[in-house]
Protein backbone atom coordinates (compact mmCIF):
# COMPACT_ATOMS: atom_id res chain seq x y z
CA UNK A 1 0.00 0.00 0.00
CA UNK A 2 0.85 3.21 -0.85
CA UNK A 3 2.01 5.47 2.22
CA UNK A 4 0.97 9.18 1.77
CA UNK A 5 3.23 12.06 1.23
CA UNK A 6 4.39 13.52 4.23
CA UNK A 7 2.05 16.93 4.76
CA UNK A 8 5.13 19.26 4.11
CA UNK A 9 9.16 18.58 3.58
CA UNK A 10 11.36 21.03 2.92
CA UNK A 11 14.98 20.39 1.71
CA UNK A 12 17.91 22.72 1.59
CA UNK A 13 16.34 26.26 2.06
CA UNK A 14 18.52 29.01 1.50
CA UNK A 15 18.05 32.93 1.40
CA UNK A 16 20.58 35.37 1.92
CA UNK A 17 19.26 39.14 2.34
CA UNK A 18 21.93 41.53 0.92
CA UNK A 19 25.26 40.10 2.02
CA UNK A 20 23.86 38.05 5.15
CA UNK A 21 22.65 34.53 4.75
CA UNK A 22 19.76 34.51 6.92
CA UNK A 23 19.17 30.21 6.38
CA UNK A 24 21.50 28.39 5.61
CA UNK A 25 20.53 25.34 3.91
CA UNK A 26 17.64 24.16 6.49
CA UNK A 27 15.35 20.82 5.85
CA UNK A 28 12.49 20.00 7.73
CA UNK A 29 10.26 16.63 7.66
CA UNK A 30 6.76 16.77 8.44
CA UNK A 31 4.61 13.85 8.85
CA UNK A 32 0.91 14.56 9.24
CA UNK A 33 -0.59 14.90 12.82
CA UNK A 34 3.39 16.51 13.78
CA UNK A 35 3.24 19.47 15.75
CA UNK A 36 7.08 21.24 15.23
CA UNK A 37 7.78 24.10 17.94
CA UNK A 38 10.72 26.47 16.35
CA UNK A 39 12.91 27.94 18.71
CA UNK A 40 15.33 30.37 18.69
CA UNK A 41 17.26 33.80 19.63
CA UNK A 42 15.97 36.92 17.54
CA UNK A 43 17.71 36.95 13.99
CA UNK A 44 18.02 33.06 13.47
CA UNK A 45 15.99 33.32 10.90
CA UNK A 46 12.66 31.56 11.99
CA UNK A 47 10.28 33.68 10.78
CA UNK A 48 12.25 34.48 7.34
CA UNK A 49 12.04 30.24 7.19
CA UNK A 50 7.71 30.27 8.11
CA UNK A 51 7.64 32.90 5.15
CA UNK A 52 10.08 31.45 2.34
CA UNK A 53 8.03 28.03 2.81
CA UNK A 54 5.05 29.72 1.69
CA UNK A 55 6.82 32.09 -0.35
CA UNK A 56 5.87 35.18 0.96
CA UNK A 57 9.57 35.69 0.69
CA UNK A 58 11.15 33.59 -1.92
CA UNK A 59 14.09 31.70 -1.16
CA UNK A 60 17.49 31.53 -3.33
CA UNK A 61 17.63 27.87 -3.42
CA UNK A 62 16.25 24.55 -1.95
CA UNK A 63 12.76 23.41 -2.00
CA UNK A 64 9.21 23.05 -0.28
CA UNK A 65 6.79 20.01 -0.96
CA UNK A 66 2.92 19.84 0.47
CA UNK A 67 1.40 17.24 0.14
CA UNK A 68 3.54 15.54 -2.29
CA UNK A 69 3.96 18.39 -4.76
CA UNK A 70 6.86 20.46 -5.57
CA UNK A 71 6.96 24.55 -5.85
CA UNK A 72 8.33 25.01 -9.27
CA UNK A 73 10.93 27.67 -9.26
CA UNK A 74 12.88 29.13 -11.72
CA UNK A 75 14.76 32.30 -12.69
CA UNK A 76 13.57 35.54 -13.55
CA UNK A 77 14.97 37.89 -16.19
CA UNK A 78 17.70 39.88 -13.84
CA UNK A 79 18.44 35.79 -12.99
CA UNK A 80 16.99 36.31 -9.19
CA UNK A 81 14.96 32.94 -7.98
CA UNK A 82 11.38 33.78 -8.69
CA UNK A 83 8.34 30.96 -8.80
CA UNK A 84 8.00 29.46 -12.14
CA UNK A 85 4.16 29.07 -11.80
CA UNK A 86 2.57 31.56 -9.91
CA UNK A 87 -0.93 29.66 -10.22
CA UNK A 88 0.67 26.95 -8.40
CA UNK A 89 2.49 28.83 -5.21
CA UNK A 90 -1.05 30.25 -5.16
CA UNK A 91 -3.21 27.14 -5.08
CA UNK A 92 -0.48 25.72 -2.78
CA UNK A 93 -0.64 28.86 -0.37
CA UNK A 94 -4.27 28.20 0.47
CA UNK A 95 -2.54 24.58 1.83
CA UNK A 96 -0.46 26.46 3.95
CA UNK A 97 -2.30 28.43 6.59
CA UNK A 98 -0.20 31.50 8.44
CA UNK A 99 -1.08 33.02 11.55
CA UNK A 100 0.90 36.35 11.47
CA UNK A 101 2.46 37.89 15.11
CA UNK A 102 0.55 41.26 14.36
CA UNK A 103 -2.94 39.71 13.10
CA UNK A 104 -3.33 40.67 10.39
CA UNK A 105 -7.00 40.86 9.96
CA UNK A 106 -8.72 43.27 7.40
CA UNK A 107 -10.10 45.99 9.13
CA UNK A 108 -12.90 46.83 6.82
CA UNK A 109 -14.38 43.45 7.47
CA UNK A 110 -15.92 41.89 10.24
CA UNK A 111 -14.39 39.02 12.35
CA UNK A 112 -17.08 36.66 10.33
CA UNK A 113 -16.18 38.25 6.86
CA UNK A 114 -12.52 38.05 7.34
CA UNK A 115 -12.85 34.29 8.00
CA UNK A 116 -15.39 33.63 5.21
CA UNK A 117 -13.73 36.31 2.30
CA UNK A 118 -10.91 33.17 1.38
CA UNK A 119 -13.64 30.50 1.32
CA UNK A 120 -15.68 32.51 -1.23
CA UNK A 121 -13.23 33.83 -3.21
CA UNK A 122 -10.04 31.26 -3.26
CA UNK A 123 -12.53 27.95 -2.13
CA UNK A 124 -15.38 28.92 -4.40
CA UNK A 125 -17.91 27.96 -1.85
CA UNK A 126 -21.30 29.24 -2.22
CA UNK A 127 -21.75 32.05 0.60
CA UNK A 128 -24.55 30.32 2.57
CA UNK A 129 -21.77 27.01 3.00
CA UNK A 130 -18.72 30.10 3.08
CA UNK A 131 -20.40 31.43 6.12
CA UNK A 132 -21.84 28.24 8.15
CA UNK A 133 -17.85 26.99 8.10
CA UNK A 134 -16.49 30.58 9.17
CA UNK A 135 -19.21 30.53 12.00
CA UNK A 136 -18.58 27.16 12.58
CA UNK A 137 -14.53 27.67 12.93
CA UNK A 138 -15.61 30.72 14.71
CA UNK A 139 -17.33 28.48 17.34
CA UNK A 140 -14.33 26.55 17.72
CA UNK A 141 -12.06 29.51 18.98
CA UNK A 142 -14.27 30.52 21.18
CA UNK A 143 -15.27 34.01 19.34
CA UNK A 144 -18.76 33.24 17.55
CA UNK A 145 -20.23 36.28 19.88
CA UNK A 146 -17.88 38.56 18.05
CA UNK A 147 -18.74 37.60 14.70
CA UNK A 148 -19.88 40.73 13.90
CA UNK A 149 -17.78 42.98 15.32
CA UNK A 150 -14.71 44.92 13.01
CA UNK A 151 -11.27 44.22 14.39
CA UNK A 152 -10.44 47.25 15.87
CA UNK A 153 -13.11 46.42 18.57
CA UNK A 154 -12.00 43.25 20.42
CA UNK A 155 -9.21 42.71 22.42
CA UNK A 156 -5.55 41.42 20.87
CA UNK A 157 -6.67 37.81 21.73
CA UNK A 158 -9.88 37.47 20.03
CA UNK A 159 -8.19 39.29 17.26
CA UNK A 160 -5.17 36.58 17.20
CA UNK A 161 -8.14 34.01 16.90
CA UNK A 162 -10.18 35.47 14.53
CA UNK A 163 -6.52 35.36 12.64
CA UNK A 164 -6.21 31.21 13.25
CA UNK A 165 -10.19 30.73 12.29
CA UNK A 166 -9.08 32.95 9.25
CA UNK A 167 -6.24 30.09 8.49
CA UNK A 168 -7.78 26.86 9.77
CA UNK A 169 -11.40 27.79 7.77
CA UNK A 170 -9.30 27.00 4.72
CA UNK A 171 -8.25 23.52 6.44
CA UNK A 172 -4.84 23.80 5.30
CA UNK A 173 -2.42 20.96 4.89
CA UNK A 174 0.03 22.40 7.48
CA UNK A 175 -0.83 25.62 9.85
CA UNK A 176 2.42 27.93 9.86
CA UNK A 177 2.33 30.01 12.99
CA UNK A 178 4.73 32.91 13.15
CA UNK A 179 5.16 34.03 16.54
CA UNK A 180 1.21 34.20 17.43
CA UNK A 181 1.54 35.42 20.71
CA UNK A 182 4.45 37.87 20.95
CA UNK A 183 2.35 40.92 19.88
CA UNK A 184 -0.03 39.91 23.02
CA UNK A 185 -0.89 41.59 26.39
CA UNK A 186 0.52 38.81 28.80
CA UNK A 187 -2.92 37.92 30.43
CA UNK A 188 -4.11 37.20 26.37
CA UNK A 189 -1.45 34.84 25.83
CA UNK A 190 -3.55 31.76 27.34
CA UNK A 191 -6.42 32.29 25.68
CA UNK A 192 -4.50 32.17 22.20
CA UNK A 193 -2.49 29.30 23.51
CA UNK A 194 -5.32 27.31 24.60
CA UNK A 195 -6.92 27.54 20.97
CA UNK A 196 -3.39 26.23 19.70
CA UNK A 197 -3.34 23.27 22.03
CA UNK A 198 -7.18 22.69 21.26
CA UNK A 199 -5.61 22.64 16.92
CA UNK A 200 -2.76 20.08 18.34
CA UNK A 201 -4.98 17.44 19.96
CA UNK A 202 -7.37 17.29 16.97
CA UNK A 203 -4.13 16.25 15.08
CA UNK A 204 -3.68 19.30 13.24
CA UNK A 205 -0.42 19.40 11.23
CA UNK A 206 1.49 22.34 12.68
CA UNK A 207 4.60 24.04 12.41
CA UNK A 208 5.11 26.92 15.26
CA UNK A 209 7.57 29.69 15.47
CA UNK A 210 7.47 30.62 19.20
CA UNK A 211 9.06 32.05 22.55
CA UNK A 212 6.79 29.92 24.38
CA UNK A 213 9.07 27.41 26.61
CA UNK A 214 5.74 25.67 27.58
CA UNK A 215 3.86 25.43 24.47
CA UNK A 216 6.71 23.77 22.85
CA UNK A 217 7.51 21.16 25.36
CA UNK A 218 3.67 20.66 26.46
CA UNK A 219 2.04 20.66 23.31
CA UNK A 220 4.84 19.49 20.42
CA UNK A 221 6.19 16.30 19.40
CA UNK A 222 9.25 18.03 18.18
CA UNK A 223 11.27 20.47 18.70
CA UNK A 224 14.06 22.13 16.35
CA UNK A 225 16.05 24.98 17.52
CA UNK A 226 17.13 27.05 15.23
CA UNK A 227 20.84 28.80 15.30
CA UNK A 228 22.40 31.16 12.65
CA UNK A 229 20.54 29.79 9.70
CA UNK A 230 20.87 26.54 10.56
CA UNK A 231 19.42 23.87 12.70
CA UNK A 232 21.61 23.46 16.29
CA UNK A 233 19.21 20.63 17.66
CA UNK A 234 16.01 19.08 17.16
CA UNK A 235 14.20 15.93 19.11
CA UNK A 236 10.93 15.39 20.72
CA UNK A 237 10.81 18.11 23.94
CA UNK A 238 11.19 15.37 26.47
CA UNK A 239 14.89 14.48 24.76
CA UNK A 240 15.43 18.58 24.44
CA UNK A 241 14.46 19.84 27.62
CA UNK A 242 15.25 17.45 30.24
CA UNK A 243 19.06 16.55 28.69
CA UNK A 244 19.94 19.47 26.30
CA UNK A 245 22.70 18.28 24.39
CA UNK A 246 23.59 21.44 22.83
CA UNK A 247 25.45 23.93 24.58
CA UNK A 248 23.84 26.97 22.86
CA UNK A 249 20.41 25.58 23.30
CA UNK A 250 21.04 24.91 27.06
CA UNK A 251 22.13 28.42 27.61
CA UNK A 252 19.07 29.91 25.67
CA UNK A 253 16.99 28.02 27.17
CA UNK A 254 18.57 29.44 30.54
CA UNK A 255 18.27 33.11 28.96
CA UNK A 256 14.32 32.47 28.45
CA UNK A 257 13.42 31.39 31.43
CA UNK A 258 15.00 33.88 33.53
CA UNK B 1 -11.26 76.30 23.08
CA UNK B 2 -12.17 77.35 26.54
CA UNK B 3 -10.80 79.36 28.37
CA UNK B 4 -9.29 78.54 31.84
CA UNK B 5 -10.11 79.94 35.30
CA UNK B 6 -6.87 80.34 35.77
CA UNK B 7 -6.28 82.25 33.04
CA UNK B 8 -3.81 85.59 33.16
CA UNK B 9 -4.56 88.91 31.49
CA UNK B 10 -2.12 88.49 28.75
CA UNK B 11 -3.89 84.91 28.20
CA UNK B 12 -7.31 86.66 27.87
CA UNK B 13 -6.57 89.63 26.05
CA UNK B 14 -4.61 87.21 23.13
CA UNK B 15 -7.41 84.46 23.34
CA UNK B 16 -9.99 87.21 22.36
CA UNK B 17 -7.55 88.32 19.48
CA UNK B 18 -7.15 85.44 18.71
CA UNK B 19 -10.78 84.44 18.21
CA UNK B 20 -11.14 88.06 16.61
CA UNK B 21 -8.55 87.17 13.97
CA UNK B 22 -10.57 84.08 12.96
CA UNK B 23 -13.59 86.09 12.42
CA UNK B 24 -12.23 88.01 10.48
CA UNK B 25 -10.69 85.74 8.42
CA UNK B 26 -13.49 83.77 8.37
CA UNK B 27 -15.40 86.57 7.17
CA UNK B 28 -13.56 87.75 4.23
CA UNK B 29 -13.56 84.16 3.11
CA UNK B 30 -17.11 83.29 3.21
CA UNK B 31 -18.90 87.39 2.61
CA UNK B 32 -17.79 86.52 -1.55
CA UNK B 33 -19.83 83.42 -1.70
CA UNK B 34 -22.82 84.40 0.68
CA UNK B 35 -23.33 88.00 -0.52
CA UNK B 36 -24.23 86.12 -4.00
CA UNK B 37 -27.02 84.41 -2.82
CA UNK B 38 -29.84 87.17 -1.81
CA UNK B 39 -28.56 89.25 -5.49
CA UNK B 40 -29.73 85.74 -6.94
CA UNK B 41 -33.10 85.38 -5.62
CA UNK B 42 -33.24 89.96 -6.71
CA UNK B 43 -36.07 90.90 -8.85
CA UNK B 44 -33.88 93.71 -10.11
CA UNK B 45 -31.78 93.31 -13.47
CA UNK B 46 -28.79 95.07 -11.65
CA UNK B 47 -25.82 93.68 -9.51
CA UNK B 48 -26.63 95.34 -6.75
CA UNK B 49 -28.47 95.25 -3.23
CA UNK B 50 -31.22 97.67 -3.76
CA UNK B 51 -33.04 99.20 -0.53
CA UNK B 52 -36.41 97.07 -1.09
CA UNK B 53 -34.21 93.84 -0.62
CA UNK B 54 -32.37 95.06 2.32
CA UNK B 55 -36.09 95.83 3.66
CA UNK B 56 -36.86 92.41 2.90
CA UNK B 57 -39.76 93.31 1.22
CA UNK B 58 -41.22 90.10 -0.55
CA UNK B 59 -41.73 92.20 -3.67
CA UNK B 60 -37.90 92.66 -4.18
CA UNK B 61 -37.63 88.95 -4.51
CA UNK B 62 -37.68 86.54 -7.36
CA UNK B 63 -36.79 83.02 -8.88
CA UNK B 64 -36.96 84.81 -12.45
CA UNK B 65 -33.23 84.57 -12.72
CA UNK B 66 -33.12 80.54 -12.03
CA UNK B 67 -36.26 79.77 -14.30
CA UNK B 68 -33.94 82.17 -17.24
CA UNK B 69 -31.54 79.35 -15.93
CA UNK B 70 -33.27 76.44 -16.59
CA UNK B 71 -34.39 77.93 -20.13
CA UNK B 72 -37.58 79.41 -19.35
CA UNK B 73 -37.70 82.03 -21.97
CA UNK B 74 -41.55 83.21 -20.94
CA UNK B 75 -40.41 85.97 -17.98
CA UNK B 76 -41.41 89.44 -20.19
CA UNK B 77 -38.50 91.70 -18.40
CA UNK B 78 -36.08 89.59 -20.36
CA UNK B 79 -33.15 91.64 -21.90
CA UNK B 80 -30.66 89.42 -21.99
CA UNK B 81 -29.65 86.00 -24.36
CA UNK B 82 -32.00 83.51 -23.48
CA UNK B 83 -31.41 79.92 -24.34
CA UNK B 84 -31.04 76.33 -22.71
CA UNK B 85 -27.57 77.20 -22.76
CA UNK B 86 -27.40 76.87 -19.06
CA UNK B 87 -28.89 73.54 -19.13
CA UNK B 88 -26.33 72.29 -21.86
CA UNK B 89 -22.67 73.70 -19.69
CA UNK B 90 -23.95 71.86 -17.11
CA UNK B 91 -24.41 68.78 -18.61
CA UNK B 92 -21.24 69.07 -20.59
CA UNK B 93 -19.79 69.78 -17.53
CA UNK B 94 -21.40 66.83 -15.82
CA UNK B 95 -20.04 64.42 -18.80
CA UNK B 96 -16.65 66.00 -18.92
CA UNK B 97 -16.07 66.23 -15.46
CA UNK B 98 -17.17 62.76 -14.36
CA UNK B 99 -15.21 60.86 -17.15
CA UNK B 100 -12.12 62.89 -16.47
CA UNK B 101 -12.53 61.76 -12.60
CA UNK B 102 -13.12 57.84 -13.61
CA UNK B 103 -9.64 57.78 -16.05
CA UNK B 104 -7.84 60.27 -13.29
CA UNK B 105 -8.75 57.96 -10.48
CA UNK B 106 -8.03 54.58 -12.34
CA UNK B 107 -4.56 55.99 -13.94
CA UNK B 108 -3.70 57.99 -10.83
CA UNK B 109 -4.43 55.05 -8.30
CA UNK B 110 -1.78 52.54 -10.42
CA UNK B 111 0.35 55.57 -10.64
CA UNK B 112 0.43 55.55 -6.90
CA UNK B 113 0.66 52.04 -6.53
CA UNK B 114 3.56 51.61 -9.04
CA UNK B 115 5.63 54.40 -7.21
CA UNK B 116 5.25 53.33 -3.85
CA UNK B 117 6.78 49.57 -4.62
CA UNK B 118 10.25 50.02 -2.93
CA UNK B 119 12.10 49.11 -5.89
CA UNK B 120 10.51 51.39 -8.20
CA UNK B 121 13.00 53.40 -10.37
CA UNK B 122 13.23 56.88 -10.99
CA UNK B 123 10.42 57.35 -8.27
CA UNK B 124 11.43 61.02 -7.84
CA UNK B 125 11.71 62.26 -11.36
CA UNK B 126 8.39 60.10 -12.34
CA UNK B 127 6.44 61.82 -8.93
CA UNK B 128 7.99 65.36 -10.11
CA UNK B 129 6.43 64.43 -14.09
CA UNK B 130 3.14 63.51 -12.68
CA UNK B 131 2.35 66.56 -10.54
CA UNK B 132 3.61 68.90 -13.12
CA UNK B 133 0.51 69.69 -13.79
CA UNK B 134 0.11 71.53 -10.68
CA UNK B 135 3.27 73.67 -10.67
CA UNK B 136 3.39 74.70 -14.63
CA UNK B 137 1.20 77.73 -15.12
CA UNK B 138 -2.19 76.28 -16.53
CA UNK B 139 -1.83 78.90 -19.52
CA UNK B 140 1.46 76.77 -20.58
CA UNK B 141 -0.53 73.27 -20.35
CA UNK B 142 -3.20 75.11 -22.01
CA UNK B 143 -0.84 76.01 -24.82
CA UNK B 144 0.89 73.00 -25.02
CA UNK B 145 -1.88 70.51 -24.83
CA UNK B 146 -3.60 72.99 -27.94
CA UNK B 147 -0.50 71.77 -30.49
CA UNK B 148 -0.07 68.66 -29.27
CA UNK B 149 -3.66 67.94 -30.01
CA UNK B 150 -4.36 69.84 -32.90
CA UNK B 151 -1.90 67.32 -34.41
CA UNK B 152 -3.80 64.56 -33.21
CA UNK B 153 -7.27 66.08 -34.49
CA UNK B 154 -8.04 65.91 -30.67
CA UNK B 155 -9.39 69.93 -30.42
CA UNK B 156 -12.92 70.68 -30.23
CA UNK B 157 -13.91 67.34 -29.08
CA UNK B 158 -15.12 65.84 -26.17
CA UNK B 159 -12.17 63.25 -25.97
CA UNK B 160 -9.74 65.99 -26.05
CA UNK B 161 -11.44 68.17 -23.01
CA UNK B 162 -12.17 64.69 -21.23
CA UNK B 163 -8.05 63.79 -22.01
CA UNK B 164 -6.80 67.49 -20.95
CA UNK B 165 -8.53 66.92 -17.52
CA UNK B 166 -7.42 63.58 -16.68
CA UNK B 167 -4.12 65.50 -17.12
CA UNK B 168 -5.07 68.56 -14.22
CA UNK B 169 -6.66 66.19 -12.08
CA UNK B 170 -4.10 63.14 -12.11
CA UNK B 171 -1.85 64.88 -9.64
CA UNK B 172 -4.30 65.17 -6.87
CA UNK B 173 -4.92 61.49 -7.07
CA UNK B 174 -1.45 60.55 -7.34
CA UNK B 175 -0.59 62.55 -3.93
CA UNK B 176 -4.02 61.79 -2.47
CA UNK B 177 -3.56 57.80 -2.51
CA UNK B 178 0.26 58.20 -2.55
CA UNK B 179 0.24 59.61 1.20
CA UNK B 180 -2.84 57.08 2.08
CA UNK B 181 -0.43 54.40 0.72
CA UNK B 182 2.47 55.20 3.10
CA UNK B 183 -0.07 54.44 5.91
CA UNK B 184 -1.49 51.43 4.30
CA UNK B 185 -0.33 48.32 6.51
CA UNK B 186 1.34 45.91 3.59
CA UNK B 187 1.38 42.81 5.79
CA UNK B 188 -2.78 42.70 4.79
CA UNK B 189 -1.71 42.06 1.55
CA UNK B 190 0.46 39.07 2.47
CA UNK B 191 -2.06 37.84 4.85
CA UNK B 192 -4.84 37.70 1.65
CA UNK B 193 -1.59 36.18 -0.55
CA UNK B 194 -1.02 33.75 2.39
CA UNK B 195 -4.83 32.58 2.16
CA UNK B 196 -4.18 31.96 -1.54
CA UNK B 197 -5.56 35.28 -2.94
CA UNK B 198 -4.50 36.53 -6.53
CA UNK B 199 -2.46 39.69 -6.86
CA UNK B 200 -5.32 41.20 -8.20
CA UNK B 201 -8.04 40.14 -6.05
CA UNK B 202 -6.36 40.91 -2.87
CA UNK B 203 -5.85 44.18 -4.25
CA UNK B 204 -9.74 44.88 -5.11
CA UNK B 205 -10.59 42.99 -1.74
CA UNK B 206 -8.10 44.38 0.42
CA UNK B 207 -6.12 47.18 -0.13
CA UNK B 208 -8.56 49.14 -2.37
CA UNK B 209 -11.49 49.28 0.01
CA UNK B 210 -8.56 50.27 2.84
CA UNK B 211 -7.35 53.17 0.85
CA UNK B 212 -10.86 54.22 -0.47
CA UNK B 213 -10.55 57.66 1.47
CA UNK B 214 -7.46 58.61 -0.41
CA UNK B 215 -8.98 57.43 -3.27
CA UNK B 216 -12.10 59.43 -2.81
CA UNK B 217 -10.91 62.71 -1.75
CA UNK B 218 -8.10 62.33 -5.05
CA UNK B 219 -11.03 61.70 -7.02
CA UNK B 220 -13.34 64.93 -5.96
CA UNK B 221 -10.30 66.90 -6.16
CA UNK B 222 -10.17 65.93 -9.71
CA UNK B 223 -13.75 66.09 -10.60
CA UNK B 224 -13.24 69.98 -8.95
CA UNK B 225 -10.69 70.91 -10.66
CA UNK B 226 -12.83 69.61 -13.86
CA UNK B 227 -15.68 71.26 -13.24
CA UNK B 228 -14.33 74.88 -12.55
CA UNK B 229 -11.58 74.84 -14.82
CA UNK B 230 -12.06 77.62 -17.52
CA UNK B 231 -8.16 77.98 -19.13
CA UNK B 232 -8.58 74.47 -20.91
CA UNK B 233 -11.54 75.13 -21.98
CA UNK B 234 -11.09 78.00 -24.17
CA UNK B 235 -7.99 76.57 -25.45
CA UNK B 236 -9.21 72.84 -26.46
CA UNK B 237 -13.08 73.54 -26.18
CA UNK B 238 -15.33 74.15 -29.32
CA UNK B 239 -18.70 75.04 -29.43
CA UNK B 240 -19.96 71.81 -28.27
CA UNK B 241 -18.16 71.85 -25.23
CA UNK B 242 -19.44 74.75 -23.51
CA UNK B 243 -18.74 73.77 -19.63
CA UNK B 244 -20.66 76.10 -17.36
CA UNK B 245 -17.37 77.97 -16.39
CA UNK B 246 -17.17 78.70 -19.77
CA UNK B 247 -20.90 79.82 -19.98
CA UNK B 248 -20.48 81.86 -17.00
CA UNK B 249 -16.99 83.63 -17.98
CA UNK B 250 -18.31 84.39 -21.56
CA UNK B 251 -21.80 85.21 -19.64
CA UNK B 252 -19.77 88.19 -17.61
CA UNK B 253 -18.61 89.64 -20.49
CA UNK B 254 -21.17 89.72 -23.09
CA UNK B 255 -23.63 90.80 -20.27
CA UNK B 256 -24.12 91.40 -16.63
CA UNK B 257 -27.37 88.99 -15.77
CA UNK B 258 -28.20 87.88 -12.54
CA UNK B 259 -28.49 84.28 -14.14
CA UNK B 260 -24.73 84.36 -12.99
CA UNK B 261 -25.43 84.35 -9.92
CA UNK B 262 -28.51 81.84 -9.33
CA UNK B 263 -25.64 79.20 -10.86
CA UNK B 264 -22.77 80.23 -8.75
CA UNK B 265 -25.84 79.89 -5.80
CA UNK B 266 -26.66 76.49 -7.08
CA UNK B 267 -22.77 75.68 -7.12
CA UNK B 268 -22.35 76.92 -3.93
CA UNK B 269 -24.96 74.78 -2.73
CA UNK B 270 -23.87 71.44 -4.40
CA UNK B 271 -20.76 71.97 -3.50
CA UNK B 272 -21.36 72.07 0.22
CA UNK B 273 -23.88 69.24 -0.58
CA UNK B 274 -21.30 67.20 -1.87
CA UNK B 275 -18.35 67.40 0.58
CA UNK B 276 -21.05 67.38 3.63
CA UNK B 277 -21.97 63.97 2.12
CA UNK B 278 -18.69 62.61 2.01
CA UNK B 279 -17.46 63.89 5.41
CA UNK B 280 -20.27 62.08 7.21
CA UNK B 281 -19.64 58.78 4.93
CA UNK B 282 -16.03 59.10 6.22
CA UNK B 283 -17.18 59.38 9.76
CA UNK B 284 -19.42 56.57 9.39
CA UNK B 285 -16.47 54.21 8.00
CA UNK B 286 -14.18 55.40 11.02
CA UNK B 287 -16.84 54.72 13.84
CA UNK B 288 -17.33 51.26 12.01
CA UNK B 289 -13.90 49.99 11.19
CA UNK B 290 -12.03 51.76 14.70
CA UNK B 291 -8.97 54.03 13.72
CA UNK B 292 -8.93 53.29 9.64
CA UNK B 293 -5.64 54.12 7.84
CA UNK B 294 -5.41 57.05 6.33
Amino acid sequence: MEKNPPALVVDNLRKRFGLEEVLKGLSLNANEGDVISMLGASGSGKSTFLRCINLLEIPDSGSVTVRGETIHMATDRAGNPAPADMRQVVRLRAQLGMVFQNFNLWSHMTVLDNVAEALIHVLKLSKIEAYERAQATLEKVGLSDRRDYYPAHISGGQQQRAAIARALAMEPAVMLFDEPTSALDPELVGEVLKVMRTLADEGRTMLVVTHEIGFARDVSNRVIFLHEGLIETEGTPQAMFSNPESDRFRQFLSNTLH
Amino acid sequence: MALPAYATLPQRLWHYTYLAICAIVLFFLVMPLIAVIPLSFSKSPFLHFTPELLALDPDAFSLRWYRIMMGDCSDPGITTVCSDRWKDGAWNSLRIGLAATILATTLGILCALGLSRPHMPFRKGIMALMISPLIVPLIITASGLFFAFAKWQLVSTFTGMILAHTVLGLPFVVITVTATLVGFDTNLMKAAASLGGTPVRSFFKVQLPLITPGVISGALFAFITSFDEVVIVLFIGGQNQITLPRQMWSGIRQEISPTILSVATILVILSILLLTTVELLRRRTERLRGVSPG
